[in-house]
């Protein structure tokens, strides 16, 4: 019996030990979900977090008189993990605000959360563009890019010289559908061809035999929708198999890191879109030698997103005097984003965060002069030119 | 166009082709499935984890020492089989007694454990490894191009198959191994060091599996998750195949890596679960595998 | 027997005063979900002996299902139980009738094998959301009546459940047909000969058990409001079968306790180790095998020599 109590004291404090909640209104909680260890740790990941950190340092550590924590979790591309963490931080931690991103599948589930819980939520390094339509919440905010810019930049791009026959490799979930739609609407409208698509499952090593079904459709454009290491790993086995030779690809959604393991010789040429380079100027420069300095690679796109929102929303915190969401919400809505991310950026109605987009193609190895040189701009895009001057109205917040 | 039901007969043989490359993994992995099911009755569920390590142990050597490709292939299946005879004394050997589940459920916690610390190690996305200078480049075969290393992982773990089955089935070794399956009272009796035989046996199994993770290496790159992804579909080869058959673990895995590549033509959407749905026919037609000879 | 119905009137008190506590009760019930799911389990490991390596076919077949239904098909919550419940049944019953015919190993690769199918037939099904999930379950009300869209309401719905499920489980192993289970696992062949017909009493043992299993995973998914790919993930079905272990298998308290232990485990290292959460967990897998197969109410039944 004694043996019994004992076992049940265990059981009771193994329970209690996980409801310390912490009281609120000491602090201001900054919760960060990333994709820590998977497909997308290098374009996002451990970075992310330090990006979000750096901008809490810069900001003094503390806002309205309370001590800032930033909180981090890896979410391992499983919505189930990123949700239930968010649920929990929300009602355990008294969490303000979320930064979350690279997946769009799980940024949607953090999305629904976002809705129950009234806890504004930066998508930052996700793409999918029904984040701020069919999946818009009021306190959503879809920070970096989506896909519709995407396909509005790199597909319009290459259509424009003549690739007009398209077959698509896809990461099979929300963002590589996502994606693939919204180029294939370029595609179309410019007078191209959709021949076919094959969906790959997330964190696919072998595209081999995806790709031989691409080169099978005698498309010229072999389109990549899908993202970090699937990127990668997909491009490589295009040219191991020839593929190279014979289809262009187009790269969907590309990041600075994926060009660095890709390396130039294999990666030159390619049309990207981005919302931000290291090497745009002297303020994108010197935040990328301060975030070198600690991780050792220059920053993507979203590794900037992280900085920024993380900035932006501190901002509108100190503007209203309180960490209330909807007052935060109404601020940033109202309030125009000028940082080392972009400049004249503003949250359209349904969360959008519209902002400049930049077409680039990587150079030669020739034309790189020096350590992380790879792009050259090809275009720049204003916000409505690359996600349209409408908020979408699949989005329940749009007045229609 | 030649076609096939509709599709161009060019695609048809570039997936078969590259259905034999995986086909060959899954003979090969199946292989040291069923020598070390024959003689321990143990049935390795960290045969995934092995083939993962094997993988891992040619990245790192590349990586910290400069190994190259060829070193790897020698030594990272006997650094791996040593990890196994190491696991056997301490762990595995304790089990022989007691119900065969415990062993299955012993392997799939070091599974576990060693997908862990790679994971841990080296995080969860892929690490790439580079395919060896000397089979750079590819091959036109008009229908596609196969890359070279590809060609060559059909035939080395073809050769490899060959001489596992040569060694055992041919060879008095081969028979003693056999015996002390059957009947290792007996063979003990006629003054052999079965348990020796077994460590070894376990070791030579789990360096196949190794083998076949360096093979892989550069086809499907290095990650953690490379060993339970493929396991599972290896245990239903076995299944199919009969377990503890040596020739029917080669021919089914080599078989079904085709099936699967056709399916990839025909119902791209099916070649996941082909290899299982044709279990279930196979266990429903004759419950102890193709060929199959022991009692269900 | 005195001991024994303190003991589960402690546990009952506790269990209703949970949320009182200060315990966070989405957490608990989780917890509970995967004790109901671990208990289904035990059915199968501890009175039959059959090791089943695909258990969370069923646990997520049925949420799935679940989620399905309350979600596009706009049915209640107790309709859209009952219709998981439904559907895991027929998948244990289609997948236990090939499973059965073989024992041991055999039996625990084919269940594995089978399950994988089922979680790429769940990757790429139409309504599952392959990658993405269910996301945005409602919770409803139980028959309009009892909302159940607050977590305490929720909360003893679910212990409502799990003490029912309980209860079931132990009154299906004292009965006679448990009975039988138990001379089968003692002894098969013997079994045989005095006339049984073994394999339908260990279909049928599959059946219940892949049933009630359905049952926790589609409660699981009202609770969390979400079903993804982990539900019917090798992971879970690896997961459950350590709860059992580490609890003790073919006690009635073990596995519920395993459970409460490897999901607080995992719930709360993965904070603090992230990967090596999975390191730790094998670990554990590896000492419950080698010195400690009865697991920890098993042991206790032992020391006390009797049972709890």
């Amino acid at each position: 019996m004694l043996k019994l109590a004992a076992l049940a004291v265990f059981v009771l404090a193994s329970l209690l030990d996980v409801s310390q909640v912490r009281a609120a209104g000491e602090q201001v909680v900054i919760g960060t979900i990333e994709d820590l260890s998977g497909v997308y740790a290098d374009t996002g990941g451990q970075g992310s977090v330090e990006a979000s950190a750096m901008a809490i340092a810069d900001f003094g550590g503390t806002v309205l008189g309370k001590k800032i924590v930033l909180l981090s979790v890896d979410h391992q591309n499983k919505p189930d993990i990123g949700a239930s963490k968010f649920r929990e931080w929300a009602d355990q931690q008294s969490l303000n605000v979320l930064l979350a991103g690279s997946n769009t599948g799980v940024s949607i589930a953090m999305a629904k959360v976002a809705a129950a819980k009234k806890v504004p939520f930066f998508a930052v390094g996700a793409g999918g563009a029904s984040l701020t339509g069919a999946d818009c919440t009021p306190y959503t905010v879809h920070y970096v890019y989506d896909t519709t810019a995407l396909g509005n930049g790199t597909a319009s791009a290459i259509v424009k010289e003549g690739g007009k026959t398209w077959f698509f490799v896809t990461a099979d979930y929300a963002f590589g559908t996502q994606l693939q739609d919204a180029a294939a609407r370029v595609v179309l409208a410019n007078g191209g061809k959709v021949l076919g698509a094959v969906r790959a499952p997330l964190g696919t090593t072998d595209y081999s035999s995806f790709l031989l079904q691409a080169q099978a459709s005698h498309a010229q454009v072999l389109g990549l929708a899908n993202a970090g290491t699937d990127f990668i790993n997909s491009l490589k086995a295009a040219d191991e198999f020839g593929i190279t030779k014979t289809m262009r690809p187009a790269a969907l959604l590309t990041f600075v890191t994926d060009i660095h393991s890709l390396t130039l010789q294999t990666a030159q040429g390619l049309y990207l879109t981005t919302s931000w380079y290291w090497d745009l100027n002297d303020e994108t420069r010197a935040f990328a030698k301060r975030f070198f300095a600690k991780m050792k690679k220059q920053p993507t796109m979203a590794h900037a997103g992280y900085y920024s929102a993380t900035l932006q929303y501190l901002n509108a915190v100190k503007a209203v005097g309180s960490t209330a969401p909807d007052l935060v919400m109404a601020q940033l809505k109202k309030t125009k984003i000028n940082d080392v991310f972009t400049k004249n950026g503003y949250i359209r109605a349904d969360g959008l965060m519209v902002h400049t987009m930049y077409v680039m193609q990587v150079k030669t190895p020739a034309e790189s002069k020096y350590p992380w040189d790879y792009y050259k701009v090809v275009k720049v895009m204003s916000g409505e030119e690359a996600d349209g001057s409408q908020a979408d109205p699949a989005c329940v917040l749009v007045k229609k | 166009m030649t076609s096939v039901f509709g599709v161009p007969l060019p695609a048809i043989l570039g997936q078969l082709m590259l259905g034999l490359v995986n086909g060959s993994f899954y003979a090969l992995l199946s292989l040291g499935l069923a020598v070390i099911f024959g003689l321990l009755g143990v049935v390795n569920f960290a045969h995934g984890a092995f083939y993962m390590l094997g993988a891992f142990a040619a990245y790192v050597g590349l990586e910290t020492f400069g190994m190259n490709y060829w070193c790897a292939l020698a030594l990272a299946p006997l650094a791996v089989g040593i990890l196994g005879i190491v696991i056997e004394r301490l762990l595995l050997r304790h089990l022989y007694q007691l119900d065969p589940l415990y062993g299955l459920l012993l392997t799939f916690g070091i599974a576990l454990i060693a997908e862990g610390i790679m994971r841990g190690l080296f995080g969860a996305s892929g690490k790439s490894y580079p395919v060896p200078d000397a089979l750079r480049g590819g091959f036109n075969l008009g229908f596609m191009v196969l890359p070279i290393y590809r060609a060559w992982v059909i035939f080395a773990s073809l050769a490899v198959c060959g001489a596992t089955w040569f060694l055992i089935e041919r060879t008095r070794l081969g028979s003693t191994l056999r015996a002390a399956g059957e009947n290792a009272a007996l063979v003990q009796a006629f003054g052999i060091n079965v348990p020796l035989i077994v460590m070894m046996t376990y070791g030579a199994g789990v360096a196949l599996a190794a083998l076949a993770g360096v093979l892989a290496a550069p086809v499907v790159q290095v990650s953690p998750l490379m060993g339970s992804s493929i396991v599972i579909v290896v245990f239903a080869v076995v299944v199919i195949g009969g377990m503890g058959s040596i020739l029917g673990a080669v021919v089914s895995g080599l078989v079904l890596g085709l099936i699967e590549g056709l399916t990839k033509v025909i119902y791209p959407e099916a070649s996941n679960i082909v290899v299982f749905v044709i279990m279930a026919v196979v266990l429903m037609w004759r419950p102890t595998g193709l060929f199959g000879r022991e009692s269900p | 027997m005195k001991a024994r119905t303190r003991l589960y009137a402690a546990l009952a008190i506790l269990g209703l005063a949970a949320p009182w506590l200060g315990l966070y009760p989405v957490f608990v019930m989780k917890l509970l979900c995967f004790a109901m799911f671990a208990c289904a389990f035990n059915l199968l490991l501890g009175y039959t002996k059959m090791l089943s390596f695909g258990h969370a076919a069923y646990f997520g077949a049925s949420a799935y299902t679940t989620g399905w239904l309350v979600t596009a098909q706009g049915w209640g919550t107790i309709a859209g139980l009952l219709g998981g419940v439904a559907v895991s049944m027929l998948l244990g019953l289609a997948i236990g009738a090939i499973a059965v015919r073989r024992q041991g190993i055999y039996f625990a690769m084919i269940t594995l094998a089978l399950a994988q199918l089922v979680f790429f037939v769940c990757l790429q099904a139409p309504f599952t959301g392959g990658e993405n999930g269910l996301q945005g379950i409602p919770r409803g009300s139980v028959l309009g009546i009892i909302d159940l869209g607050g977590d305490a309401a929720m909360y003893y719905f679910v212990l409502a459940a799990f003490a029912a499920v309980f209860v079931l489980i132990r009154r299906i192993v004292h009965s006679p047909f448990g009975q039988v289970l138990k001379a089968i696992r003692e002894n098969e062949p013997r079994a045989i000969s005095l006339g049984y017909q073994v394999d339908r009493y260990k279909l049928l043992a599959f059946v219940l058990s892949a049933s009630l299993a359905g049952l926790a995973g589609s409660l699981k998914a009202l609770v969390l409001g979400f079903v993804t790919l982990s539900d019917v993930s090798q992971a879970t079905s690896g997961d459950v079968i350590l709860m059992t272990l580490l609890g003790g298998s073919g006690t009635f308290l073990g596995p519920a306790l395993g459970a409460i232990i490897v999901i607080s485990l995992q719930e709360y290292l993965s904070d603090l180790v992230g990967a090596w959460v999975s390191v730790m967990i094998g670990a554990i897998f590896v000492v419950c095998v080698m010195t400690f197969r009865r697991g920890f109410i098993g042991e206790i039944e032992r020391r006390l020599g009797r049972r709890v």
